[in-house]
C-alpha cells in the first residue's frame, strides 16, 4: 500500500500536507488530529519530522499554556518570551521553562539570566501592568492566563528612548465530552513612545470554538483595534491600558453576541428562510396540477 | 480510513475541499471510499442547451461527464452515459420543475438539480441537491454576507410499492459557512456541515413526489434549525464560557 503512495506523492509533499493538517487542528485538538494524521501517513520517520515542524508553530499560534513544575504558574508558549526553540521565559516569576512541544509539557524551569530580562526601568512598567492585567484576567476570564512581555527595547535604562510592551492573553476551554472546544486569545502591544509621550496600542482578538457532537460546526472569529493614551508613571500608565484593554475586550464580546443574535433572522435568512415567501409549507399535494400548468410562479405571487 | 474519517470530522469544515484532495492524493487507494463517505461543497456546470446550470455529484456522473437535468445529456458529451429509465426520466423531470419552486420560495435563489436512478435493491433512488450563494455578491437579497454557502444533499431511496405503501430512507447533509466582516466588529465566520436520516413508511396514493418533498421540507428545517438553534448556540455558549458577559457577573449578587 505504501508502495503505491510513494508513486504518487513526494516525501516533501506528504509532510506539508501532515503538516496542514496539524495546524488546521481546532483548539486543544491537536493531539487527536496527529493520531489520525499519522495513521494516515503510514510512515513515522516523516511523521516525526511534520510533527517537530507543525507542533511549536500550533503551539504559539495557540497560545497554550503550559503548567511549570514546582506549582509556579503556567507559563505561555508564545513567539513574545520565546528564547530560542524550547526555552520560553515567563517574566512575572522570571523563570524559563523548557517546553517538549510535541507532548506540550514543561518539562523543567531555570532561573531567566539577567540578560534575558528587562532593564530595571522596563521592568517597573511591566510589572505594574502585569499586576493590572492578571486582575482584570482574573474577574474577566473563568480560565485565562495573562503574562506581559517586553517586545523591544528591553534594555532602555531610563527616559529618552521607546520600548514596547505585550500583553498576552489566552483562556482555553476544553471539554471533549460535551463535544466542545474553544480558545480566545488576544495580543496587545502597547509601544511607550517617550518623544511623543504617547502610549499606542494594538490588539489583535481571535476566538474560535468547535461543537462536534454528530456534526461539526466551527467559529472563527477575528478582530484588531487601535487606540491610544498619554505616557504617565508606570502604575498610572497601566491603569490605562488595563480601562482600554478591558473597554476594547468587553465590546468585542458585545458585537460577537451581536453578531450570533443576528443570525436567524437576517444573515442566516440569506441562506435559507424559516418558512417559504408565502410563509406556509410547500403545497406538495397540488404539484401535479402545478407542474401540468407551469404557472406556480405567477399564481403564488412570487414573480419577479 | 478511519483516521481518515476522523481528520474530516475535525477540520474546519470551510476546509472540507482542501482536507479532501489532501486525503486523496495521500491515499489514492481508499479514493472511492473517500469519494462516496466525505460529502463536498457542490459543483456547477451549465448546459449551454437549455441555459441553465446544474449540479454536480457522483449520482450523475459517468467516467468524466455528468449527466444535465436538463436536457439529459451527458457534459462533456458521452457516447453511451448512463440513462434513467423513460418513466424514471418523466419523473425526474417533474422533480427538477417542482423542486425549482420550492428552492425559489425557501433560498430565493440558488440552483436546484434532482437525478433519478434506477437501484438492484431499492425501487429507485432519487437525490436532490440545492446550492445557495448568499453572499453580498451572490443571492444574499439582504447584503450582510461577505461570503455565505448553503449546500443541501439529499439521497432518498425509495422501496418497492407494498400494499398501497413504499419505503422511504432520506439522507441530508447540510455544509454552510457564512462570513461577516466590519470594522466595529471584524471578521466572524462560521462553517459547518452536519449529516441525518430519516425513515418513513407512506402511502403512495399522493405519488412519490409529493412523500419525498415533503420529507425533504421537514428535514430541511430540521437541519436548519438545528445549525442555528443547536451548533450555533453551542459554539456560542462557549464563548460566553471562555469570557462571561459581563452582566452576568454584575447580576450576580441581586440573583
Amino acid at each position: 500500500m505504501a508502495d503505491e503512495e510513494e508513486a504518487e506523492l513526494s516525501e516533501k509533499q506528504k509532510k506539508e500536507i501532515a503538516k496542514w493538517f496539524l495546524l488546521k487542528s481546532p483548539p486543544g485538538e491537536i493531539q487527536f488530529v496527529a493520531k489520525d494524521v499519522k495513521a494516515v501517513l503510514n510512515d513515522d520517520v516523516l511523521y516525526e519530522e511534520a510533527a517537530s515542524e507543525a507542533f511549536p508553530l500550533y503551539n504559539k499560534s495557540h497560545l497554550i499554556s503550559l503548567e511549570m513544575p514546582g506549582r509556579i504558574g503556567d507559563v505561555i508558549v508564545t513567539s513574545y518570551g520565546q528564547l530560542n526553540e524550547t526555552e520560553f521565559i515567563d517574566p512575572r516569576t522570571a523563570q524559563v521553562a523548557v517546553v517538549d512541544h510535541i507532548k506540550q509539557v514543561c518539562t523543567e524551569v531555570r532561573p531567566a539570566l539577567d540578560e534575558e530580562l528587562p532593564s530595571a526601568y522596563v521592568e517597573e512598567f511591566r510589572c505594574a501592568l502585569d499586576a493590572e492585567i492578571l486582575k482584570y484576567v482574573d474577574e474577566a476570564y473563568p480560565k485565562g492566563i495573562c503574562s506581559v512581555y517586553c517586545g523591544n527595547g528591553k534594555d532602555v535604562e531610563g527616559p529618552g528612548s521607546d520600548f514596547e510592551l505585550v500583553v498576552v492573553i489566552s483562556a482555553a476551554r476544553h471539554s471533549p465530552q460535551n463535544f466542545c472546544n474553544g480558545s480566545w486569545r488576544s495580543i496587545w502591544s502597547i509601544e511607550f513612545k517617550d518623544e511623543l509621550q504617547m502610549l499606542e496600542l494594538s490588539g489583535k482578538l481571535q476566538v474560535g470554538a468547535h461543537y462536534f457532537e454528530e456534526g461539526n460546526v466551527q467559529l472563527d472569529a477575528k478582530h484588531e483595534c487601535k487606540d491610544t493614551t498619554i505616557f504617565q508613571s508606570s502604575e498610572d500608565s497601566a491603569i490605562a491600558i488595563g480601562n482600554i484593554i478591558r473597554q476594547h475586550e468587553t465590546e468585542y464580546l458585545s458585537s460577537l453576541e451581536e453578531s450570533y443574535s443576528n443570525l436567524p433572522d437576517t444573515t442566516f435568512k440569506d441562506l435559507r428562510r424559516k418558512l417559504p415567501v408565502t410563509r406556509t409549507l410547500f403545497p406538495w399535494q397540488n404539484t401535479l396540477q402545478f407542474s401540468l400548468t407551469r404557472d406556480i410562479t405567477k399564481e403564488l405571487g412570487i414573480g419577479k | 480510513m478511519e483516521a481518515a474519517m476522523g481528520l474530516m470530522r475535525r477540520m474546519p469544515p470551510k476546509h472540507t475541499e482542501t482536507a479532501l484532495s489532501a486525503l486523496l492524493s495521500l491515499m489514492p487507494q481508499h479514493s472511492s471510499d473517500l469519494l462516496s463517505q466525505v460529502d463536498q461543497p457542490l459543483q456547477v456546470l451549465c448546459d449551454m442547451e437549455y441555459g441553465k446550470e446544474f449540479i454536480l455529484c457522483e449520482y450523475n456522473r459517468d467516467a468524466d461527464s455528468y449527466r444535465s437535468p436538463w436536457s439529459n445529456k451527458y457534459h462533456p458529451p458521452l457516447e453511451d452515459g448512463s440513462l434513467p429509465s423513460e418513466e424514471l426520466r418523466k419523473l425526474e423531470i417533474e422533480a427538477n420543475d417542482i423542486f425549482a419552486i420550492y428552492r425559489d420560495q425557501y433560498y430565493e435563489g440558488g440552483i436546484s438539480s434532482v437525478y433519478m436512478w434506477e437501484d438492484d435493491n431499492e425501487c429507485f433512488v432519487g437525490c436532490f441537491l440545492i446550492k445557495k450563494d448568499g453572499s453580498k455578491t451572490g443571492q444574499g437579497r439582504r447584503g450582510y454576507l461577505q461570503e455565505g454557502a448553503w449546500d443541501a444533499i439529499h439521497v432518498i431511496e425509495v422501496g418497492p410499492e407494498e400494499e398501497g405503501t413504499s419505503h422511504y430512507r432520506l439522507t441530508s447533509t447540510v455544509m454552510l459557512s457564512l462570513t461577516t466582516d466590519n470594522e466595529s466588529s471584524g471578521t466572524f465566520s462560521l462553517s459547518g456541515s452536519i449529516r441525518r436520516q430519516m425513515n418513513m413508511h407512506l402511502s403512495v396514493q399522493e405519488g412519490h413526489l409529493c412523500n419525498m418533498g415533503r420529507m425533504i421540507e421537514e428535514m430541511e428545517s430540521k437541519l436548519r434549525n438545528s445549525l442555528d438553534q443547536v451548533y450555533f448556540g453551542k459554539t456560542k455558549e462557549m464563548v460566553c464560557t471562555l469570557r462571561p458577559p459581563s452582566e452576568v457577573v454584575m447580576r450576580l449578587p441581586d440573583s
